[in-house]
């Protein structure tokens, strides 16, 4: 009887798990079923969930040099390296810096701390809105407009604060007895970060740098209003310009939202394993 | 929120590692108020004016005029409140939601692995062909959802599902869970396997039943990790801009308009620079406010030490 | 314990001030000219084609280097609004949708080039065209991409439904509707773009001239809510409820109606010259190839009306902070003269009517398989279209009556209630 209960049960957990998966992966069938299609199929009523026509003309366009028959299409694989770029400089800066920051937040006894890190935490909670404008003044004076470097800077301003946070979470669980046998046998205090406490939060700064990764990677605004050519275009603003006027190329777009997906999906696959320990060491402490 | 260590230095090394830290913190602090807090500063000057977008330097000060022209305004309001019935109910859901799953990925049921991995997807995908995807799914003449609930006999007839206010905003909700719910289910997920089984196998050899082991036992155990998505999530839910514009564009008849897509509006659709940045500071004033009870509410200072 | 520690710490900050202060401006040099354009994806001429362009316009200008930055339609606005803020600006040409020129004229954004256009291109240009660009009797650039709404049909729907003509007066449309209705050929005859945004206002302007009304009276007042604009209203909610336009409508652009239309789910649709090529000519994407037609935009009947639609348009004009801008202006009016429209308007329509007459007219309707048909729908409707309001303070009183139409469609508020909320916002605005 007690097995019948407990096949039963998990029978309930897997009908669960088909629901939950459903959920997650019905609307990426159709990312990718629209990728493949063309508008006629897409349109059909009922839906084709086969597409009648499949087409890989539009991964051609974006992947295949001398295809293209759209400007953004052609472009479409250097907004993808600027992304990438822009991405991972922000996020390595975001680990240096806010490794730092952390440290000295989680670790060290400071008059003022609490009020710091509610300071950088509100930082986080700023409109990007309320930034762009004199952000864009600034950019003209520097020369930066449609430079990666301004938008490393300015991923830096909700970025970094949201690193900063993340680290001193994680860093306040490593045990506090290493460090002082470290500091007891005369290590200085970035020594004994650099060798103590980073090698052991590591799952930690591996997930900090995945979600710092995607915030800059998903960013939009700043991109579009300060980048406008390929030597700074982002991917969202490219996919974005496979809007016209009126006419949307949906294919084109998704099959570009496939593509951008792509290079952080593999990171997290990637790196998944510290993702999840990193994650639980963070959160415990909270 | 200071370590409750014992004390191992002596005043002066204390000194020291007030320097220290001092040391360490300043090129974060420093980046931080050059890229940050000077804008900030800038936005917070013009939002007592009626500086128009055309000529961004403070000028036609009105003193608290901005401010006090929101709390009279309809619009503000109804945005306001659109706002919070998108950050509760979403992050509620992500939650609830969030608990359920990370509950059932722990308890290892066949294929839990190969579920914990597809999490990560939708995360990836970028936020503006989110919208675009869920636009184009929930579209009335052709769109998936109406397709997928015909032919599993749900339905009879295509509903038009974007044109009536209230049923846009839940959509636009559900848009955005399946984009965030992976988040949420990650942190609380990897929270739940460090808590000792012991513990709850304890509970149930006392006679616990599974909803007191829950309630008692889980839930306070999680509270950090259930702190820490919240906040991230409501600070983000509360800025809520992207996938509105893409999905509804605020429609219809301003159901789906919230508040930063009203401050998108102000400033750069209207050119009011001067209250655009008014209603962008009201905004981070909220957002501090529901951090600020969200630790009261949650904050265990005991379990960090 | 701080020695091996400090040093790390200066060296980061001084890169950090190095980095901050090491890329200031360089000064522009002297000699050649460049003159910074900002337009948009998809306007008329391919990138390629741009560029041909700038060739010819270096053959008589070498010392005038043009470099083109192409943004999409959506972020057009906000990067003019931003690019303003510095000095000198970004770009020295920008191209201005039609119900941007009173915002960006009163902010000072644009170049006054009444006085440099000469009487005869002033006549050569369509009246309609120079509408786009003149507020108040001043003229800041040259009109481009002319367009405006059209009334397509499906001659095969309405063959079926045995109609061998299109409506001429919405009334009519609604009679041919009910019969295709009954006949089971389409679900609902009619699609257009009432979703909460531009589009609404373009499909009631078409709507509310075509009912003898207008958006403002003579005295810039508004006007909308008078009998007339209630009416179109009124009637737009009709028929939502009698199945005749189609409910999504609400919520769509005019992206969607293009789907619905060439799905054949439409007998009807109301949208950009665009739509033709893509519904009748390309089977990739339209399922009604070859039975997409254009008909006169209907009007109602008794107003007097023969037809009515919108004028959307836009223009080129010269930045007035620019530091070249006679310069930009040299490469706008080539950009947009006679000659060099002749030949690059496979994905535009000229602003010349010279372009339309004679020799030029036979080789207008041979650049390529939609011209033929384009042209002509052109010629016969454009003189009928409208222009939106020239106030500055256009895009916060648009919002407000797309709000209205949409509270009235979602029945949220009366047609008369809704407008008149709108009207007083518009008088509200005024004052300021």
């Amino acid at each position: 009887m007690k097995r019948y209960r407990k096949t039963l049960q998990t029978a309930g957990k897997l009908f669960l798990m088909l629901l939950i998966l459903l959920f997650i992966y019905a609307p990426l069938a159709w990312l990718l079923l629209s990728s493949v299609s063309t508008r006629a199929d897409l349109l059909a009523t009922p839906p084709r969930w086969i597409p009648e026509h499949p087409t890989l003309q539009n991964y051609r366009n974006i992947l295949i040099p001398g295809t293209a028959v759209s400007e953004v299409a052609r472009t479409f694989k250097y907004t993808l390296a600027n992304s990438f770029l822009v991405a991972t400089v922000t996020t390595v800066i975001c680990l240096f810096v806010g490794s730092l920051a952390a440290y000295a937040l989680a670790r060290l006894r400071m008059k003022y701390r609490d009020a710091i890190f509610m300071g950088i935490l509100s930082v986080r909670m700023i409109p990007e809105i309320s930034l762009v404008i004199p952000l864009y003044v600034a950019a003209a004076f520097l020369g930066w407009r449609d430079k990666p470097i301004i938008l490393i800077v300015t991923y830096l301003s909700f970025a970094l604060p949201f690193a900063i946070w993340m680290l001193t979470t994680f860093f306040e669980t490593v045990p506090i007895e290493l460090e002082d046998a470290a500091l007891i046998d005369g290590s200085s205090r970035l020594g004994t970060l650099f060798r103590v406490v980073l090698p052991v939060a590591a799952p930690g700064i591996v997930s900090t740098a995945l979600f710092t990764f995607l915030l800059a990677w998903d960013e939009f605004f700043f991109a579009l209003l300060f980048t406008s050519t390929i030597q700074a275009k982002t991917v969202p603003v490219a996919i974005a310009e496979f809007t016209g006027r009126y006419a949307v190329d949906i294919t084109a777009m998704m099959t570009g939202g496939v593509l951008a997906a792509l290079p952080p999906v593999i990171l997290a696959l990637i790196f998944q394993r510290y993702i999840v320990s990193g994650l639980s060491a963070g959160a415990v402490k909270g | 929120m200071t370590q409750a260590s014992i004390p191992r230095k002596t005043l002066n090394l204390r000194q020291q590692e007030m320097r220290d830290g001092m040391w360490m913190l300043l090129p974060g602090i420093l980046i931080i108020f050059i890229i940050t807090l000077i804008p900030v500063l800038y936005t917070f000057v013009l939002s007592f004016t009626n500086t128009p977008l055309s000529n961004p330097r403070p000028q036609d000060f009105v003193g608290l005029a901005n401010y006090l022209a929101f709390l009279k305004s309809q619009q503000f309001w109804q945005a306001i409140w659109r706002t919070f019935y998108f950050t509760v109910v979403s992050v509620g859901a992500e939650l609830v939601l969030g608990l359920a799953i990370a509950s059932l990925i722990h308890s290892r049921p066949p294929g839990w692995k190969f579920l914990r991995t597809s999490l990560i997807i939708p995360w990836a995908v970028p936020t503006i062909v989110n919208g675009a995807l869920w636009r184009w799914i929930y579209n009335a003449d052709y769109g998936a959802l109406n397709g997928l609930l015909m032919s599993l006999g749900l339905i009879t007839k295509y509903r038009a599902w974007l044109t009536e206010p209230a049923t846009a905003m839940n959509l636009v909700i559900i848009a955005d869970i399946w984009h965030s719910l992976p988040f949420v289910v990650l942190i609380l997920q990897a929270a739940l396997a460090t808590i000792p089984v012991e513990m709850e196998a304890a509970a149930a050899v006392d006679g616990a039943t599974a909803w007191q082991r829950f309630w008692l036992i889980r839930i306070p155990l999680l509270q950090p990790a259930i702190l820490v998505a919240l906040i991230i999530r409501t600070v983000e839910a509360f800025r809520v801009f992207d996938i509105i514009y893409v999905i509804t564009q605020g429609g219809p008849a301003f159901g789906t308009v919230t508040i930063s897509y009203l401050t998108y509006l102000e400033s750069f659709s209207y050119g009011h620079l001067g209250s655009g940045s008014a209603m962008s500071f009201l905004i981070s004033l909220f957002t501090l406010a529901m951090a600020l009870i969200y630790i009261r509410l949650f904050y265990r200072p005991e379990v960090r030490a | 314990m701080l020695s091996k520690f400090r040093p790390v710490m200066v060296l980061l900050l001084a890169a950090l001030l190095l980095s901050l202060v090491g890329c200031a401006p360089k000064a522009a040099a002297d000699g050649p000219k460049t003159v910074k354009v900002l337009t948009m994806q998809q306007a008329g001429p391919t990138p390629e084609e741009m560029n041909e362009i700038v060739a010819k316009f270096n053959e008589a200008n070498p010392n005038i280097k043009v470099e083109i930055e192409y943004v999409s339609y959506d972020a057009l606005h906000d990067k003019i609004a931003t690019a303003m803020a510095t000095n000198p600006p970004s770009y020295d040409v920008v191209l201005v949708d039609d119900i941007w020129y009173a915002e960006f004229a009163k902010a000072g954004y644009l170049w006054d080039v009444t006085a440099k256009i000469d009487a005869q291109t002033k006549e050569k240009v369509f009246a309609a065209a120079w509408d786009i660009t003149t507020v108040n009797g001043t003229t800041y650039g040259m009109p481009w991409l002319l367009d405006a709404k059209y009334f397509f049909y499906n001659e095969k729907i309405l063959a079926e439904a045995g109609f061998s003509a299109p409506p001429k007066t919405w009334e009519e449309l609604v009679e041919q509707s009910k019969v295709i209705k009954e006949k089971g050929l389409v679900e609902y005859p009619i699609a257009w773009s009432w979703g909460q945004a531009e589009a609404v206002i373009c499909d009631y302007v078409a709507l509310l001239f075509g009912n003898g009304g207008s958006l403002v009276d003579a005295e810039g007042k508004p006007a909308f809510n008078n009998e007339k604009g209630v009416q179109a209203l009124a009637w737009m909610l009709q028929t939502i409820e009698d199945g005749i336009s189609n409910p999504a409508s609400v919520s769509y652009v005019e992206e969607d109606v293009r789907n619905v239309f060439s799905q054949g789910k439409a007998a009807f649709a109301v949208n950009w010259l665009y739509m033709y090529e893509l519904a009748n000519l390309n089977a990739d994407e339209s399922q009604i190839t070859g039975q997409v037609k254009f008909g006169l935009m209907p009007a109602f009947a008794g107003s007097g009306v023969e037809s009515a639609t919108i004028n959307g348009s836009m223009g080129f004009s010269v930045v007035d902070k620019s530091p070249n801008r006679e310069a930009a202006w040299e490469y706008v009016k080539f950009l947009t003269s006679e000659s060099i429209q002749k030949e690059y308007s496979a994905h535009l329509l000229p602003v010349w009517s010279g372009n339309y007459e004679g020799e030029a007219l036979d080789s207008l309707t041979k650049l390529n398989e939609a011209t033929p048909v384009t042209v002509p729908a052109f010629k016969a409707q454009f003189p009928f279209s409208h222009v939106r309001p020239k106030v500055p303070y256009y895009a916060e009183g648009s919002k407000a009556l797309q709000l209205a139409i949409q509270e009235a469609l979602t029945k949220l508020k009366t047609p008369q209630q809704a407008l008149d909320d709108a009207a007083a916002k518009w008088v509200e605005l005024q004052a300021k």
